[in-house]
């Protein structure tokens, strides 16, 4: 039910979460914007941080997620897709492409929705603190 | 193969018990007890009847029944259908008003929606926060047109027990016919049913260390109960179940009942010490919920949430150990067990329940590896979960306003 992409990279969160972004970064910090989606009674939440520089290029990110392997998996594609990037591009991720990489079967397509949700609202997060 | 797998999940299915595997193999064969036991010709006919006939001993000695009182099913799910819909069909001039529990098994379940839109009426009760149903709730229940009652006696999840003893004596002073999914309590708690005032039971052989494929439902002589049956052609079991008597698979389940008989005393002191040694290991985690009780439950079903963690990731995390999560979310309705829900437990409880069940292969060294990863992987889980950094900050997860997709 799991595609090996997606064991493996919940297996290299779960083992090494320094190493895979888990954590969580000053919420206040004027260059951080967060993003939290998801309740506990759908079972999962995402949070979302991201620190942006003055290019506005996203310069690290930091996540907690509590929901299935796929939801974690999710988190982590997410992740490593958004580091690097402008906010104009980081806007054009869509869950579809997360979906994909993971090979998410379509029950469990929610997850990546949940990825691209936490994107968005973590952008506008960090661009209401800049207005 | 499964090497390294550790089986926690016994509720579900057993592996059937190598003594049952070795007497099955003797009815399959040419040489062997082969023939159908309904062939009145010849002796491969007389020797099958036999067989099924020592088989239906076995099973009627394990619950003190007479053996005419045993009707061969496929599996307890039929033996469910077969109970709840014949008696409904054969007592509907009485009435049609049916009580059951919000907590059986879905092969109870269905099968009373599925007469609910026959046109009964169906009552489904909410269990107590451990479980159980009460007399006191099923007597608020009662109707004048009420003629089924059907309760489990071990909850599949749980492993809550109910008084089905106590429940009985009502049903029977006030005419109600009374069906006992008993699917989990062959060989776990002593069942009488010369003295249990119960109509209909509905057994399993796989729960029981004989394979998949095989029941049987007791259907009380006395006071006589009548069903209409489901599966018609050919007479077979009284006119109660039609279809050629499965030989190997009966005898399957009339030794792992006979095995059960003699061994359950063993078997439950021996699950009663992994049991207490698993929950002295894992008690100490944070935030973990027992879902029933300890007064009230058997040894072999410990059923428990880890709160802030997600119950399918728990189980990915847990990769070689075979358990369940009472979290649907490998369906596609990405529920919480449903169970959990009646019992009123949380969501974010509910949602990462894990049931761990022992057996009869089940070691001590299994039991302290399984709880030593467990309490690896909720850690690592909890650090990974946005849940559990809210509650650690003092952060009340009711009264945050959740962003739902």
């Amino acid at each position: 039910m799991y595609s090996r992409k997606v064991i493996q990279k919940f297996e290299e969160t779960l083992n090494n979460p320094s190493a895979h972004n888990v954590g969580r970064m000053d919420a206040n910090a004027k260059n951080v914007g967060t993003g939290m989606v998801g309740a506990p009674a759908c079972g999962d939440v995402m949070r979302l941080q991201i620190e942006v520089d003055d290019q506005n290029i996203i310069t690290d990110c930091k996540f907690k997620t509590y929901g299935c392997g796929s939801a974690i998996a999710s988190s982590q594609q997410m992740i490593e897709m958004l580091i690097g990037k402008s906010l104009e591009e980081a806007k054009n991720i869509k869950d579809r492409e997360i979906a994909d990489l993971l090979e998410l079967p379509s029950i469990k397509v929610h997850c990546s929705v949940l990825a691209e949700d936490s994107i968005k609202k973590a952008i506008a997060d960090y661009e209401s603190k800049k207005a | 193969m499964n090497r390294n797998l550790v089986y926690f999940d016994y509720a579900a299915t057993c592996p059937v018990d190598p003594r049952v595997a070795a007497k099955m193999q003797d009815c399959l064969l040419i040489d062997g007890t082969f023939g159908n036991p309904a062939s009145r010709s010849h002796e491969f006919g007389w020797k099958a009847d036999e067989a099924v006939e020592k088989a239906r001993l076995h099973v009627a000695n394990l619950v003190n029944a007479d053996s005419r009182e045993i009707v061969w099913t496929s599996g307890a799910t039929e033996s469910d259908n077969l109970a709840i819909k014949g008696a409904a069909k054969f007592y509907k001039d009485r009435g049609n008003h049916i009580i059951t529990s919000k907590i059986e098994h879905k092969a109870v379940l269905d099968p009373c929606r599925q007469l609910e839109r026959e046109g009964f009426e169906i009552t489904y009760l909410d269990p107590d926060e451990n479980g159980v149903i009460s007399l006191e709730n099923i007597q608020k229940h009662v109707k004048d047109t009420t003629i089924l009652l059907s309760i489990m006696h071990i909850n599949n999840e749980l492993g809550a027990v109910n008084d089905i003893e106590k429940i009985g004596k009502y049903t029977r002073e006030n005419n109600i016919i009374f069906h006992v999914d008993a699917a989990q309590s062959t060989g776990k708690l002593h069942i009488d049913l010369s003295k249990l005032e119960v109509d209909l039971m509905s057994f399993s052989g796989h729960k029981t260390y004989a394979p998949k494929g095989i029941g049987a439902l007791y259907v009380s002589r006395k006071p006589r109960v009548r069903l209409e049956a489901l599966i018609h052609g050919g007479g077979h079991e009284r006119g109660f179940r039609a279809g050629t008597l499965p030989t190997h698979q009966i005898v399957g389940m009339g030794e792992a009942y006979r095995i059960a008989a003699e061994e359950m005393d063993q078997d439950n002191s021996k699950i009663t010490k992994l049991s207490e040694i698993f929950w002295n290991e894992i008690s100490g985690i944070e935030e973990i919920y027992l879902n029933g009780s300890f007064e009230n439950k058997v040894p072999n079903i410990t059923n428990v949430s880890f709160a802030y963690i997600e119950g399918e990731s728990l189980i990915m995390a847990l990769k070689d150990v075979a358990v369940s999560s009472g979290s649907a979310c490998t369906s596609a309705s990405l529920e919480p067990s449903y169970v959990l829900r009646a019992l009123g437990r949380a969501d974010e409880l509910a949602h990462s329940s894990i049931r761990f069940s022992f057996g009869r292969f089940t070691t001590e060294d299994e039991v302290l590896m399984v709880a030593k990863t467990t309490k690896k992987v909720v850690n690592q889980l909890r650090e990974l979960s946005p849940l559990w950094d809210m509650y650690k900050d003092g952060v009340d997860l009711e009264k945050v306003e959740w962003v739902t997709h």
